[in-house]
């Protein structure tokens, strides 16, 4: 456990490539307890790469990251899934498991990783999915059942179900509509709240991150070039973050595109 | 010349690396089989789906394999005289030989393809990686219950496509070239030895981990979408069918070469 002054989550140095590109040069970053922190950024910085790093799922070559101090790098599979039991997950395209039914997807993590028994698991998973407004008979459903809203959702309350300490989000909003999406930035808020949690939350949407974050970082080309309280994001006079949270073309970031 | 060379060389390199990647692939299933959890529900499962619902494909190729051994040897033999050896050439051929491939080889097809097909869309739609923040070790439990149950599985199916192989060739000799059952049975339980029935089960044991390892490293290392499963369902099948015949020369040696 944290003693409240180690931050959550402390990043420090982290390098990785694919190949010849380096997508991660160097990252510093920190995560208070109980702190919202978003990182913003344009396709392909290399926001999700930091946050599968973060969860061992990618291995980065230099640098380090540590959880509640913990050093995680290069860690062994029993610490590793030790360390999982604090994490919680909502992927972007929510993945669910096809081949189960909602209500198992969401006892997944307790049943599997934890061995806890169905029934007790079953009843869990749907507090959880009241908690995000779906009913019983959704949890007999299969995710292909689902809109693309309540598929997030699912994913959403899966992510909660065993209480993590900490939880991240890869573009929660994306590809809903803006109604939907302003439900699941309640959800996250609300949720997070309730557990106590420390949320790391990656997106592109402005107006999802100036709702969710208590802190704003934005990740360019493997660096974070700026990092703030949620209020200084429009005086942060940064060009970086001027252009990306006015959506200009013109700027610091240019996208590589040829005439045709 | 020097581009070609390093096309060449690239891949050569490219080919060990992937070989490199199957060893290692195999060697952590294996040694996955040694240790818990092995998530039984899983397994049963897997035995279910390719054993079970293969019995069809199999009894169906085996049967029709049966009778025509029995028709060619019967024409081959017929010409010095050596009719009676048909019995002997389908239970030994089919035990031996034809059983295991043409088992393996359905199942490849089969529940190979289907495997690679599952594990690339679980891939290349994040559910590995939502198997991972959930606790939960993926190649223990997507590959684990898919390797032993390849294990257990096909062996169980060649007893079935020997017994069914057998009576193809049974029927189409005592029906069609009009020989005498019991003389039939006789002649083919009489050069039967216990060894060919052993190895034809030894080979099915190596074959159907062949095609759950195929089927499951080609659909874990899927990339790209649609089109990366795609390929890594074409994969699983083509290596797996060709690593078959390849252990199949290899086992025969093995167990009757000189």
């Amino acid at each position: 456990m944290s003693d409240g002054r180690t931050p959550k989550i402390a990043v420090r140095r982290l390098e990785k490539s694919f190949g010849p590109k380096r997508v991660l040069d160097g990252v510093d970053i920190d995560c208070a307890v109980g702190e919202s922190l978003v990182i913003i950024g344009g396709s392909g910085t290399g926001k999700s790469v930091l946050v599968k790093c973060i969860l061992g799922i990618l291995h980065p070559e230099a640098g380090s990251i540590r959880i509640d101090g913990e050093e995680t790098v290069g860690t062994n599979r029993r610490n590793r899934e030790r360390l999982m039991h604090k994490i919680g997950m909502l992927f972007q395209g929510a993945a669910l498991f096809d081949s189960l039914r909602v209500w198992e997807n969401v006892a997944f993590g307790l049943i599997q990783g934890r061995g806890m028994e169905r029934a007790k698991a079953r009843e869990i998973a749907l507090t959880k999915l009241a908690a995000v407004g779906l009913g019983a008979e959704v949890g007999e459903l299969r995710p292909a059942e689902l809109s693309g809203g309540m598929q997030k959702r699912v994913a959403l309350a899966r992510a909660i179900a065993a209480e993590p300490e900490i939880i991240f989000f890869d573009e929660p909003t994306t590809g809903l509509d803006p109604i939907m999406a302003d439900v699941i930035n309640d959800l996250i808020i609300t949720l997070v709240r309730q557990l106590g949690a420390t949320a790391v939350s990656i997106t592109h949407d402005m107006v999802s991150a100036r709702k969710i974050a208590d802190r704003i970082a934005m990740l360019h080309r493997g660096k974070i070039v700026w990092q703030g309280p949620t209020k200084d994001i429009d005086s942060s006079d940064n060009p970086f973050v001027d252009q990306f949270v006015n959506g200009r073309a013109e700027g610091p970031i240019q996208m590589e595109v040829r005439a045709l | 010349m020097f581009t070609f060379l390093a096309s060449v060389g690239a891949a050569f390199f490219g080919f060990l690396a992937a070989t490199g990647r199957l060893v290692l692939f195999a060697g952590m299933g294996l040694a996955a089989l040694l240790s818990p959890p092995f998530y039984p529900r899983l397994i049963l499962r897997q035995i279910v789906y390719m054993g079970y619902y293969s019995l069809p494909v199999v009894g169906l190729t085996a049967i029709f394999t049966g009778m025509v051994l029995a028709l060619q040897s019967y024409t081959g033999f017929s010409r010095f005289n050596a009719e009676s050896a048909v019995a002997t050439v389908v239970v030994l051929s089919v035990t031996r030989e034809l059983g295991p491939v043409i088992a393996g080889l359905m199942v490849a097809g089969r529940v190979g393809a289907a495997m690679a097909a599952e594990i690339g869309t679980m891939r290349v739609t994040d559910q590995i990686d939502a198997l991972t923040t959930l606790s939960t070790d993926p190649f223990r439990y997507l590959v684990l219950p898919r390797l032993l149950a390849g294990l257990i599985t096909l062996p169980l199916l060649v007893v079935v496509a020997d017994v069914i192989g057998v009576f193809g060739g049974y029927i189409v000799g005592t029906v069609k070239l009009g020989f005498n059952p019991a003389s039939y049975l006789t002649q083919t339980e009489t050069y039967l030895e216990r060894m060919d029935v052993i190895s034809g089960l030894v080979k099915a044991g190596v074959f159907g981990f062949i095609v759950a390892l195929m089927g499951c490293y080609h659909g874990y290392h899927s990339r790209g979408g649609a089109e990366g499963v795609g390929q890594a369902t074409t994969y699983a099948v083509v290596s797996a069918s060709i690593l078959i015949l390849v252990a199949n020369y290899m086992l025969t040696t093995a167990f009757f070469g000189t």
